[in-house]
């Protein structure tokens, strides 16, 4: 289906926000422009967009990340961004959570609820969420090792809410793979590892309709230091991997891959990525079809949320970044993101304070509400400059995958695990940042406050404090709940897990979620994973 | 004579991209660097900076967690009777600084610091310290904190 006739049809079914798709001189705009028998948003392969009416029927959800402290701290800043018009909840834990490490371990010294919330047991989500209609909001949790015991936890705390899992929307990141490649929080070797993303998908794809299981994420990729390109490149090829193991273990593609979501890096240079956003959806429906025998439309059409690029702010003259952010913000929407966090000014510094964070917020409703770029859906498309980008971006995408196909015998899945392991993906990236950093280095970049336009950095902003006291109240909640559970039911049900886990043939999530129930810590479950899994350390690369 | 740094990175944090680019600058300006890695801990550390007999050691904090893992790690450089310069670079708020400095550490490098800047961060925590090492009262060396990157192309 293409041609202008075909897309009028769709976009006329689509339900249509209540406002006036009007220039602010009052000039009427259509919904997308382009010749009789172009493609148009909503046709296949996507390039301009997952649906027909895209913003005009619904805005990107602003989706502000959040979490610091004890879980009331996190709590109450959810409230506030609820107040304050965000859309959806976006949950950071900390760094000894995301690495499955209770408070109380000795090597989460010094980290607890910094970078984000300290959850231990099912106590800290109920806090978290406390006041909080589950069955009314999104929720994007951003956890990836331990991601089967936060879902099994949110699921918990919905349930004793007396909301059913079936309702639940939002997001798991869920995303292995990019971990080994990028962020480096891994725990378990890749391929036990697979079978708990798989395990979640496929729990999910019958049990809770609305979630979204991964979100294969080219964020971290980029943070780390990769190209555009790349970025692309490896989290579609991820992607692909996803699929190829859920079919292994026996899912049918139409079943799972139309709740797969993707999360990519905005960064500074305009152009490229909006060409980045329209060449992996073109890209992903291509495979979804041809390679991979989707049918369902879903499953074809690439969704994403985007954030800035936290790489590209700067410490020098912070104030300077909300600049930046604006700009990164609106190549993401003019690329039909479908949800987006803009980075806080401060961000190179500390986390957030809270003015920072609504500045973030507001830089998002101005695009929203008085640019007027959300009337127009991929307003940039049928630009020689944009289209020849796009074309040329994949194309450069389509040779790295043919690249890992190699490395996988004809396999993606087996391509990205022999990447991993031979540090395919991790020289890449440190090549392309390396390279990146002798170009401001030699003046060939120019990063402005940084090598360039440097007077003016004379005062700091306020910065977020982390009260000291955060670390010694979460070890009292924690001890305070390991002393009032019922010690046999947690024991009772880390030996049912293991032995599921020792059991491929075993969904694991029904154990997890009995144990999180039992008020288990994630320490514990993740320990227990390890017996049977073991553990997983990379061969360094400079 | 040539240098030996350990570069590494202590606590579970993972972003190891300024790690691994000032490893780099490090090696292309003549320093021998050992790359300690992700997940240190304070003793892993201090044991790899005695088995590597280096001349300092860099630390790459973006957690937030330095004020407690960096005297963590210089007392466990002191356990071993190692008496080395510690430079920390990455995400440290200014507020910070002067602990910092009041814990011993030598250099503090924030995001956006040049090639230029870190490897003479690093020569002249070396220097002083070596300084320090022949006379009376040892002391700390003095810290000095650069982030602005030196010079526009």
């Amino acid at each position: 289906m293409t041609g202008r006739a075909d897309w009028r049809r769709a976009y006329e079914a689509a339900p249509l926000r209540d406002h006036d798709a009007v220039t602010i001189s009052g000039i009427p705009l259509e919904p997308a422009y382009g010749a009789e028998d172009d493609l148009y948003p909503g046709q296949w392969p996507y390039t301009r967009g997952p649906y027909a009416s895209m913003y005009r029927s619904k805005l990107w959800t602003m989706r502000m990340f959040a979490g610091f402290g004890t879980p009331e701290d996190t709590n109450a800043r959810f409230k506030e961004l609820l107040c304050s018009g965000g859309t959806g909840l976006s949950t950071a834990f900390d760094l000894p959570t995301l690495m499955g490490r209770d408070s109380d371990d000795p090597l989460a010294l010094g980290e607890v609820g910094k970078g984000g919330v300290a959850v231990d047991t099912l106590a800290d989500m109920e806090d978290l969420f406390s006041g909080i209609d589950l069955s009314k909001v999104t929720t994007s949790m951003t956890i990836n090792s331990p991601a089967i015991a936060l879902l099994a936890m949110y699921v918990a705390v919905a349930e004793k809410a007396g909301i059913e899992r079936r309702v639940l929307g939002g997001t798991i990141q869920n995303d292995i793979l990019k971990e080994y490649q990028a962020q480096k929080e891994y725990v378990f070797p890749p391929r036990p590892s697979m079978r708990l993303v798989t395990d979640v998908v496929s729990f999910c794809a019958a049990e809770m309709p609305k979630w979204h299981p991964i979100s294969i994420s080219g964020y971290h990729i980029r943070e780390a230091g990769s190209t555009a390109v790349q970025e692309l490149a490896f989290t579609l090829a991820n992607g692909f991997a996803y699929v190829e193991a859920a079919r292994a273990a026996g899912m049918e593609v139409d079943a799972f891959a139309p709740r797969l979501s993707f999360f990519f890096n905005a960064h500074i240079d305009f152009f490229e990525e909006i060409a980045k956003y329209r060449a992996a959806r073109r890209i992903w429906a291509r495979w979804m079809k041809q390679r991979y025998g989707a049918t369902n439309e879903r499953s074809m059409q690439l969704r994403f949320h985007t954030q800035t690029a936290g790489v590209s702010l700067t410490a020098q003259q912070p104030e300077v970044n909300i600049a930046r952010v604006a700009i990164e913000a609106l190549a993401a929407v003019l690329g039909g993101t479908q949800s987006l966090h803009t980075d806080a000014f401060d961000e190179a510094l500390a986390l957030p304070t809270d003015k920072a964070a609504r500045i973030a917020l507001r830089t998002q409703q101005v695009i929203a509400h008085e640019t007027g770029v959300a009337h127009v859906a991929d307003p940039l498309g049928g630009a020689p400059f944009v289209e020849w980008l796009t074309d040329e971006v994949e194309r450069q995408a389509e040779a790295l995958f043919a690249e890992l196909e190699q490395l996988g015998n004809g396999s993606m899945l087996e391509g990205v695990y022999r990447g991993i392991e031979e540090n395919w993906f991790q020289t890449r990236i440190a090549e392309a940042s390396a390279d990146f950093e002798r170009r401001l280095n030699d003046g060939r970049r120019i990063l402005v406050g940084v090598n360039a336009f440097t007077e003016g950095d004379e005062h700091e902003p306020e910065l977020l404090a982390i009260e000291a006291q955060t670390e010694e109240l979460q070890l009292k909640r924690l001890a305070t709940v390991k002393a009032t559970r019922n010690s046999d039911a947690v024991s009772e049900s880390l030996a049912a897990l293991r032995s599921d886990a020792a059991d491929p043939t075993v969904n694991l999530f029904p154990a997890v979620l009995e144990a999180v129930r039992a008020y288990a810590t994630v320490g514990e479950i993740m320990a227990t994973l390890a017996e049977v899994f073991g553990t997983w350390d990379e061969r360094s690369v400079v | 004579m040539v240098h030996r740094v350990l570069v590494t990175k202590v606590g579970l944090d993972g972003h190891d991209r300024g790690l691994k680019v000032v490893a780099r600058c490090l090696r292309d300006a003549g320093f021998e660097v050992i790359y300690g890695g992700l997940r240190q801990t304070p003793e892993m550390i201090a044991a790899t900076a005695a088995q590597e007999d280096v001349d300092a050691v860099g630390l790459s904090m973006h957690s937030g967690g330095h004020l407690a893992l960096v005297p963590a790690v210089l007392q466990a450089l002191r356990a071993r009777g190692l008496n080395l310069p510690v430079v920390v670079g990455g995400i440290i708020p200014t507020r910070d600084f002067d602990t910092l400095r009041r814990m011993g550490v030598s250099r503090i490098l924030l995001p956006g610091a040049s090639a230029k800047e870190v490897v003479e961060a690093v020569s002249e925590a070396i220097a002083q310290a070596r300084e320090h090492d022949g006379s009376q009262d040892p002391g700390h060396p003095r810290p000095t904190i650069s982030y602005e990157r030196a010079g526009s192309p």
